[in-house]
């Protein structure tokens, strides 16, 4: 195994978000003290407990979530894409690395730094709401599988796209909508009876789902069918990009 | 001895269609300069990046080292060092970073020792902490070679290396290559300077609409296929070549005053002696004379025009 292929790959990445602090860290931090402020404290205020439990610590879970999906995926997908637009990829594809190692590279360091991020902004969160968190290990370990399986997401999304716009388009157009349906704000109990059926498509529900029984033991659906629809997506995602590599697909012609 | 290179029956048919490569067979050898010769999209760089791992072969059979460069990657690789033809830099990094970067990746330890000589060599040393995007284009084109160095390669590959660069630079590395070779690594150039081949070369390739037409010593080929051309100032203005010389191969220049003799570069002593002696016996004199040989470059044009 080529350690040092990997160390390399993993320290470069992890570089540009020293180098990037301000996009990477502080942006997504103050846009999610923002959704604290006005829908914890402003507008939660007003709003009563969901399942018992205060609606600014209710969403938590759900605005960290929002951060790790979108940091996740844009992590990983910059990753992968900027070598292949700025051409430097000729070098990853021509090193003795294999498909694994470059994988572990690129995918570990936006694993990392979306993990980062999102304990960051938990820390953020006690700032401005008291929350709790029930089961540590087990909201650290959604907080890691969600990272890597998104930065699998990303992964594939760089290496899809062929231009800036389509690194925005799935993230935005896509993920974003399935965040804020998939239960970040409410619990889907709260939604009429299709709708919650409709709800269940959403494979976001179950990642705020099952996070959100780490804080408070309480969930939407149960925290076992979460774990399985996260594992799912994921080796969904290691399909597709093993699939990647064993054919060059936008990579070797 | 075994080559660093061998190519056998290499095919590359690209998604569109198009035959890029068509059947080739190549052995480069340890400790050589070879110099891949062919007009654009002859299918130099399509050669090279296949042997270097980054576009896939149709058919054949590639080694570097002994290695099939498929199924022993990891180490064909390791050996291979590649700078391609384009300026693909990072552009935050710094010079050292970027460097580093390239060591790793290849499998190898950091050695600050060796990225520190790599950058003096390659006069970097200075512009070490400096991003890679506020360097000029000849700096920029020193940091991808010492990104090709950093991992020590056997075999090294220099695609366009000086394309675009100024005299100085292209001197430098020049001298940076015969360098490199003096210490035991085999390097593969491609270039459209053919100054370049004829200065460094020891063996040249020279690749047309894909098939491989012809590798030879470079002395070798230059004597096989050169020509000397005589050119003789005349004291007197001729009308038209006598009749005497209609046999050899000469033409009238200069409205009359200049006679061109021009024979290959094997013939060359019989050939002159009897045009001399035949311009003597006609009474012709001439005031200065002067022979030149004809370059690589025109060996070259004369090749892929055939």
């Amino acid at each position: 195994m080529n350690l040092h292929g990997i160390r390399a790959i993993y320290l470069f990445e992890m570089a540009r978000m020293k180098r990037t602090v301000m996009q990477s860290v502080l942006s997504p931090v103050i846009s999610t003290c923002l959704y604290f402020v006005v829908f914890g404290s402003a507008i939660g205020s007003r709003m009563g407990d969901i399942n018992s439990i205060s609606y600014g610590a209710y969403i938590i879970p759900g605005l960290v979530m929002l951060t790790l999906l979108m940091q996740s995926i844009s992590n990983a997908a910059f990753g992968i894409y900027m070598p292949r637009f700025s051409g430097t990829i000729y070098e990853v594809l021509s090193a003795p690395v294999s498909y694994l190692e470059v994988v572990v590279g690129y995918v570990g360091a936006a694993a990392t730094k979306s993990t980062i991020l999102g304990l960051i902004i938990l820390i953020t969160a006690r700032f401005f709401v008291d929350y709790a968190i029930l089961h540590p290990l087990w909201m650290l370990s959604f907080l890691v599988l969600t990272s890597v399986t998104f930065s699998l997401f990303g992964f594939i999304i760089g290496i899809w796209a062929d231009g800036f716009e389509k690194l925005q388009i799935v993230p935005m157009m896509i993920v974003t909508p399935l965040v804020f349906l998939g239960g970040t704000f409410y619990s889907i109990d709260m939604l009429p009876e299709v709708w919650q059926t409709i709800s269940l498509f959403n494979p976001v529900v179950y990642l705020i789902s099952g996070f959100r029984w780490a804080f408070y033991g309480v969930s939407d659906v149960h925290v076992g069918i979460s774990v399985a629809m996260t594992l799912v997506f994921l080796a969904i995602c290691v399909g597709i990009v093993s699939w990647i590599f064993r054919t060059g697909y936008r990579l070797r012609t | 001895m075994q080559p660093d290179i061998s190519v056998k029956h290499l095919n590359k048919v690209y998604a569109g269609g198009f035959q890029a490569l068509k059947d080739i067979n190549l052995e480069i050898h340890p400790g050589e300069i070879f110099a891949l010769l062919g007009p654009n999209g002859a299918g130099k760089t399509t050669l090279i990046s296949i042997i270097c791992g980054i576009v896939n072969k149709t058919s054949g059979e590639v080694r570097a080292g002994g290695y099939d460069i498929v199924k022993d990657y990891r180490k064909a690789r390791s050996l291979i060092g590649l700078v391609p033809q384009e300026l693909s830099t990072d552009a935050f990094e710094t010079v050292w970073d970027a460097v580093s970067f390239s060591r790793g990746l290849f499998g190898k330890a950091p050695d600050p020792g060796h990225i520190e000589r790599v950058l003096k060599a390659l006069s970097l040393w200075d512009k070490r902490n400096n991003r890679i995007m506020s360097l000029s284009g000849g700096m920029k084109r020193r940091v991808m070679i010492a990104k090709a160095l950093s991992h020590e390669p056997r075999i090294l590959f220099l695609d366009e290396p000086t394309a675009g660069v100024d005299v100085e630079l292209r001197r430098d590395m020049w001298e940076m290559v015969r360098k490199l070779r003096e210490s035991g690594v085999t390097i593969i150039l491609t270039t459209h300077y053919i100054e370049e081949a004829e200065e460094m070369a020891d063996r040249i390739g020279v690749i047309r609409q894909g098939e491989i037409i012809l590798v030879e010593d470079k002395t070798r080929l230059m004597t096989k296929l050169g020509k000397k051309e005589l050119r003789l100032q005349l004291q007197q203005r001729l009308d038209r070549i006598p009749g005497e010389l209609t046999l050899e191969p000469v033409e009238l220049a200069n409205d009359g005053w200049e006679l061109i003799f021009t024979f290959d570069s094997q013939q060359e002593q019989a050939g002159v002696a009897r045009l001399l002696r035949t311009l003597g016996d006609l009474g012709i004199e001439y005031r200065d004379l002067q022979t030149r040989e004809s370059s690589l470059e025109e060996i070259f044009v004369g090749l892929v025009h055939e």
